[in-house]
C-alpha cells in the first residue's frame, strides 16, 4: 500500500520538493536574486500547508507499518510548527535584505529543516525519530553559521554542531539499549516490553533518550549550548531557534515519553520534573545578569522550557494538553519579541544592547507598549496569555499531585519576572539617551501588533484563546490514550 | 440592565481605549482633553454604580446581580455582588473621580497616566466582583501593572527601587496564592468562588516533611493565601514595601494605593480565608491578632519619628490595617462590621490626607515635615480641612475613623482580651504622631521665607475635598449606612463561621492520630 502511506506523507514530500526545486531553480536562474520571492513562497506554503493539515484527515493513521504516525497530537504540532516557521520567515525577511544575509539557501534550509520537524513529531519509531532529528538539525546547523564572514556566527554554528552531534550520540546509544532490551524499535513494541516494570537496560536506554531530547529542548542540565548559539547566530535564526525547534523537540519528548513510555510514567515522571525545576530556576536566576538582550532570551527560552516540562512531568492527559497550549503561547510571544529585536538599530546598525532600549517609550509609545504587552506575558502576569500557559501547566502538576513542582515553579517565575520587568523599567523610566532610532519593515511591525494583540487580548471571554484549547484536548487524548 | 457590574467595572477600560486610540498630541489641549475624558469616564462609572446600590437587595445575604458566561480550562467569567463587596466598589467608584480631579496639574505625559488610571479602576473593580478564583486572581494581579508604571513614571526620586521592590513583594505574596488556588480547585471540581464557600475543606491532619499540620488542607491553604493578603495589606513584618511605594509615588498614586488597593487583603481576607477555611483561621486567629497588635502599636511608633509626611501616613495606614486584621480574625458581627467599616472609612480618610499632602507639595515641592510650619497664617482653609481628617485619622468620635476602630476593639474585647487592651492603646498613640504631625505643619510662627507667599487651596482643590468631608462626617454620625448594608451578610459569614468552628475538635483528632 506505498500509494496509501505516501498519501499520509502529502505536506512532508510537497516541501520536500518544493526545496529541491526551489534550490535548482535559484542555482540556475540569479541565485540570491531570488531569495526574496522564494522567502515569501515559502511562508506563503507554510501557511498553505498548515491549513492542510488542518482541514485534512481525522483520527490517527499510519503509514510504512507504524514508522509515520498522523493523529491528532502530531497535527497540532505541526500546525504550530509551520505557523511559527511562516511568522519567523515573513518577520526576518527586512533584516535579511538590510544585512546583505538574503540568501537563497536561507529559505530553503529553514523549509528542510521544518520537513525534519515534521517527521519528528509524527515518528512512531526511534529511527524514525532520528531521521527527522538529524534533517533537522543538519539543516540548522548550517543555517546556525549563515553569515560566514563573521566568526561569532560559525563558532556558533560550530559549537551548535559539536554540542548537537554529542546530543545525537547519546539519543542513539540509548535507541540501541532500548532496542537491545526491547527488541524493537518501534513505540508499539516498546510500550509493550516496557508495561509495568523497566529492565536496568530499558532504564538505561530511557535515560540516555531523555538526556538526548534534553539538549534539544535546552532544558538544564543540557543547556550550554543555547545561550552562545542563540548570541552568535544572526537574529532572524535566533528567533527560528526559539519557536519551531522548540515546538518539535517538545512535542517529540511528550511522544517519547507517553508512546513509547507510557507505561511507566513513575520512572520518567521523577526525572523530568527534575529538568523542569533546574531549567526554570536556572533560565530565571542566570538572566538577571544579562546585558545582551539575545542572551537574555536564551535564558528566558531555558525558563520557558522548565516550565512546559512542567506540564509534561505531570504525566496525564491534562499535562500534554497544557504543555502543547504554552507551547503555542510560548511561540506567539517569543515571535512578537524577536520582531522587536529585529528591529533594534542605531545608526544603521544592528544592536542587541539591552541598554540601547532606555527611554524607549518616550520616542515611540506604541512600540514600546507592544513590547510592554509581551514583556509582562512573558513574566506571566495576568491578564496577559503568558499567565494562562503557566496556569495550565501548574495546574496540571497540581492536579497530578506535584504540589512542590508547582510551588517552585511559581517561586522561579517571580525570579524571572525580574528581568522581564526590567526591560520595561528601561524603555519607561530609563534616562534618555543614544537610543534606538531604526525604523520598522511592514511585515515585522504587523508581526510585533499582531503577536501583542494576540496575547493582551486572547484571553477575553469569546476569543478563549482563539479556541485551541479544543484540539490540544484532543491531540493530548490521542497521545495518552 | 442584566449585566450592570459588567458595564461598571469595564467602563473606565473602554475610556482608555478611546484615549488610546483616537487621542492625538502631546499639546495642552490633549492633555486637558485627556483629563476631561478620564473624569467623565470615571464619573459616569460613580453614577452607574449608584444604580447598582440602588438595586442592591441588603437582606438578601447570597450573591446578587450575578453574570455567568463560559471561559478558558472549564473556568468561567462569573461576577456579582454581596453585602462585602458592593461598599468596595461604591468607594472604588466614588474616589475614582476625585483622584482624577487631582491629578489635574500633572503635565508629564498626561494621556499615559489617565489611561494607567482607568485601566487600575477596572482591575480593581473587577477584584471585589470576580465570582470565579481565577477571575479574581487575574484582577488581583493584573493591578500590578499599571501600578507599577504609575509608580515609577510618575514618581519620586527614588521611584525607580520602590516600583521594583512593590511589584517583586506583592507578586511573590500572590504566586503562592495561585498554587493554593489551584489545589482547590482540583480539591472541589469548581472554581465558582458560591460553590467553594459551601464546600468543605479537609481539615484532617497530615504531616508534611514530619511536621504534622493540624487542620491539614485548610491550614495549608490558608497560609498561601495569608502569604497573599498580609503583603498586600499589609501587615507587620510584611509591611515594608509600603512605606517606599507611598513615599515615591504621585499624589493620585498614593491615594488609590492607600484608599482600595490596600482594602484587597482585607476583602481576600473576608472572601477566602474566613469563609473558606474557617477551622484554620480559627487555629491561626491568635497568631494575626498579636502580630496585629504589633502592627498597630510598632508602626504607630515608627510613625511618631517619621519626618517625611508621606511616609507617617503610609506608617499610619499599616497601624490602622491592624485594625482591620484584628476585627476580622475577631470573626463576630462586631469585629468583622467594624473591619470592614474601618476599611471604607480608612478609604476616605488616607485618600484625604494623601490629598493634603500633596496640595502643599505641589506648591512647596517637599514633603520634609521641618519645612513647613505656621501654615494656618497664609490658608486657614486648609488648615480647617487638614485638621478634620486629622481628627478622623485620630479617630475621634463624630467622624468616621471613631467608628470603625470602636467596633473592632469591641470585638476583639470580647475573644482576647490583652489583645483589645494593647490595641487600645493603638488609638492614643495615633492621637500623638496625628496631632504632633498637626502641630508642626500647621501651627506654630510662619518663620521660614519660602512660606511667606503661600496660597490657600483654590476652588478645585475644594471641591476636591467636599465630598470625602461630607462622608467623614456623614458615616461618623450615621454609620448605619454602612452597617445596615453589609450587615446581613456578615452575620451570615459570622454564623456559618461559628458552625464550622464547632463541628471541629482539632484535640480529637490529633489524639485519633497518635
Amino acid at each position: 500500500m506505498l500509494s496509501a502511506d505516501l498519501a499520509i506523507l502529502t505536506p512532508e514530500i510537497v516541501l520536500s520538493l518544493f526545496a529541491m526545486g526551489g534550490l535548482m531553480a535559484a542555482v540556475y536562474t540569479s541565485k540570491d536574486g531570488l531569495a526574496a520571492a522564494l522567502t515569501w513562497g515559502t511562508a506563503l506554503l507554510f501557511v498553505i500547508m498548515a491549513f492542510y493539515i488542518g482541514v485534512t484527515g481525522a483520527g490517527a493513521r499510519t503509514a510504512f507499518d507504524g514508522m509515520f504516525v498522523d493523529d491528532a497530537f502530531s497535527r497540532f504540532a505541526k500546525i504550530t510548527i509551520l505557523l511559527a516557521a511562516a511568522g519567523i520567515l515573513a518577520i526576518s525577511q527586512d533584516y535579511m535584505s538590510k544585512t546583505g544575509l538574503l540568501r537563497f539557501e536561507f529559505p530553503m534550509l529553514i523549509v528542510l529543516a521544518v520537513v525534519g520537524m515534521m517527521i519528528m513529531v509524527s515518528a512512531g519509531d526511534m529511527l524514525a525519530l532520528y531521521m527527522g532529528l538529524e534533517l533537522q538539525s543538519l539543516a540548522l546547523y548550517v543555517v546556525a553559521s549563515l553569515r560566514r564572514d563573521s566568526v561569532r556566527s560559525t563558532e556558533a554554528g560550530l559549537k551548535y554542531f559539536v554540542l548537537g552531534a554529542l546530543s545525537s550520540g547519546l539519543l542513539l546509544y540509548g535507541i540501541s539499549l532500548t532496542y537491545g532490551f526491547a527488541g524493537t524499535t518501534q513505540f508499539a513494541g516498546i510500550i509493550d516490553a516496557a508495561n509495568g516494570e523497566l529492565s536496568l537496560g530499558l532504564l538505561f536506554g530511557l535515560v540516555f533518550i531523555l538526556a538526548g531530547l534534553a539538549f534539544k529542548v535546552s532544558a538544564a542540565p543540557f543547556h550550554m549550548w543555547t545561550p552562545d548559539v542563540y548570541e552568535g547566530s544572526p537574529t532572524p535564526v535566533t528567533a527560528l531557534f526559539a519557536t519551531a525547534p522548540k515546538v518539535a523537540a517538545m512535542a517529540l519528548f511528550a511522544r517519547v515519553v507517553h508512546d513509547a513510555f507510557g507505561g511507566v510514567v513513575g520512572d520518567w515522571q521523577q526525572v523530568v520534573a527534575f529538568l523542569a525545576v533546574v531549567s526554570m530556576f536556572l533560565g530565571a536566576i542566570a538572566a538577571i545578569g544579562q546585558t545582551d538582550i539575545k542572551r537574555l532570551m536564551a535564558y528566558s527560552s531555558i525558563s520557558h522550557m522548565g516550565f512546559a516540562l512542567m506540564g509534561l512531568a505531570a504525566g496525564t492527559a491534562v499535562g500534554v494538553e497544557a504543555m502543547l497550549i504554552y507551547m503555542a503561547i510560548y511561540v506567539a510571544m517569543n515571535i512578537g519579541t524577536f520582531a522587536f529585536i529585529l528591529t533594534m538599530e542605531r545608526d544603521g546598525r544592528h544592536v542587541t544592547d539591552i541598554s540601547s532600549l532606555s527611554a524607549f517609550a518616550s520616542k515611540e509609545p506604541g512600540k514600546a507598549m507592544a513590547l510592554l504587552v509581551l514583556m509582562f506575558s512573558l513574566a506571566g502576569v495576568p491578564p496577559l496569555l503568558g499567565f494562562f500557559g503557566k496556569y495550565a501547566v501548574l495546574a496540571a502538576a497540581v492536579e497530578a499531585e506535584m504540589v512542590w513542582l508547582a510551588i517552585a515553579g511559581v517561586i522561579a517565575s517571580v525570579i524571572g519576572a525580574f528581568y522581564y520587568i526590567r526591560i520595561v523599567y528601561l524603555m519607561y523610566f530609563g534616562e534618555a539617551r543614544e537610543g534606538l532610532d531604526g525604523r520598522m519593515g511592514l511585515a515585522t511591525y504587523i508581526g510585533l501588533v499582531a503577536m501583542a494583540l494576540v496575547i493582551g487580548l486572547g484571553w477575553v471571554p469569546g476569543i478563549n484563546l482563539f479556541g485551541i484549547e479544543g484540539p490540544a484536548e484532543l491531540a493530548a487524548a490521542m497521545l495518552t490514550r | 440592565m442584566d449585566n450592570l457590574i459588567s458595564i461598571v467595572t469595564f467602563l473606565p477600560a473602554v475610556a482608555a481605549i478611546i484615549m488610546a486610540v483616537f487621542l492625538r498630541g502631546d499639546d495642552e489641549a490633549a492633555q486637558l482633553n485627556a483629563k476631561r475624558l478620564a473624569f467623565a469616564a470615571t464619573a459616569a462609572t460613580f453614577l452607574v454604580s449608584l444604580f447598582l446600590l440602588v438595586q442592591f437587595d441588603a437582606s438578601n445575604t447570597g450573591f446578587q446581580m450575578v453574570e455567568e458566561s463560559e471561559w478558558l480550562f472549564g473556568l468561567q467569567y462569573r461576577v456579582g455582588v454581596d453585602g462585602i463587596s458592593i461598599l468596595f466598589v461604591m468607594l472604588t467608584t466614588f474616589l475614582m473621580p476625585i483622584t482624577i480631579a487631582s491629578c489635574w496639574g500633572v503635565t508629564h505625559r498626561v494621556k499615559e497616566y489617565m489611561i494607567a488610571m482607568l485601566v487600575l479602576e477596572t482591575l480593581m473593580i473587577g477584584v471585589f466582583v470576580a465570582l470565579d478564583l481565577v477571575l479574581f486572581y487575574l484582577f488581583f494581579e493584573a493591578g500590578l501593572i499599571p501600578m507599577f508604571l504609575i509608580i515609577g513614571i510618575w514618581g519620586g526620586k527614588n521611584r525607580i527601587y520602590a516600583s521594583f521592590k512593590f511589584f517583586l513583594y506583592t507578586f511573590l505574596g500572590s504566586v503562592l496564592m495561585l498554587v493554593a488556588m489551584i489545589a482547590m480547585y482540583v480539591d472541589a471540581g469548581t472554581a465558582d468562588i458560591t460553590q467553594l464557600l459551601t464546600h468543605n475543606f479537609a481539615t484532617e491532619t497530615f504531616s508534611v516533611l514530619g511536621i504534622q499540620v493540624i487542620g491539614g488542607l485548610q491550614t495549608m491553604l490558608f497560609l498561601a493565601f495569608f502569604a497573599s493578603f498580609a503583603v498586600k495589606m499589609p501587615m507587620w513584618p510584611v509591611h515594608t514595601w509600603l512605606p517606599d511605594a507611598h513615599v515615591q509615588a504621585p499624589t493620585a498614586g498614593s491615594v488609590i494605593l492607600a484608599a482600595v488597593l490596600l482594602k484587597m487583603g482585607g476583602y481576600g481576607f473576608l472572601r477566602f480565608s474566613l469563609p473558606m477555611f474557617p477551622v484554620a483561621s480559627d487555629l491561626l486567629a491568635p497568631l494575626v491578632l498579636w502580630l496585629s497588635v504589633i502592627a498597630i502599636v510598632y508602626t504607630s511608633l515608627v510613625a511618631m519619628v517619621q519626618e517625611d509626611m508621606k511616609k507617617l501616613i503610609a506608617y499610619s495606614s499599616v497601624a490602622h490595617m491592624g485594625f482591620v486584621t484584628m476585627g476580622i480574625f475577631a470573626a463576630n458581627q462586631n469585629g468583622v462590621d467594624g473591619a470592614i467599616f474601618q476599611m471604607i472609612s480608612h478609604g476616605f480618610i488616607s485618600g484625604a490626607l494623601f490629598l493634603c499632602v500633596g496640595v502643599i507639595y505641589d506648591r512647596m515641592h517637599t514633603r520634609d515635615i521641618d519645612a513647613y510650619g505656621g501654615l494656618v497664617v497664609r490658608m486657614p482653609a486648609y488648615a480647617l480641612i487638614f485638621m478634620l481628617f486629622t481628627m478622623a485619622n485620630v479617630g475621634l468620635p463624630g467622624t468616621s475613623g471613631f467608628v470603625g476602630e470602636f467596633l473592632t476593639l469591641i470585638g476583639v474585647f470580647q475573644v482576647n482580651t490583652w489583645v483589645g487592651v494593647f490595641a487600645a492603646t493603638g488609638v492614643i498613640l495615633s492621637a500623638c504622631y496625628a496631632l504632633w504631625l498637626y502641630r508642626r505643619v500647621v501651627f506654630g510662627d510662619l518663620i521660614k521665607e519660602s512660606l511667606k507667599t503661600i496660597q490657600d487651596i483654590t476652588p478645585r482643590e475644594r471641591a476636591i475635598f467636599a465630598p470625602l468631608i461630607v462622608m467623614t462626617i456623614l458615616l461618623g454620625v450615621y454609620p448605619s449606612l454602612v452597617t445596615d448594608v453589609i450587615g446581613p451578610s456578615v452575620g451570615a459569614l459570622v454564623e456559618n463561621y461559628d458552625v464550622a468552628v464547632a463541628a471541629f475538635e482539632p484535640l480529637t483528632h490529633v489524639a485519633a492520630n497518635h
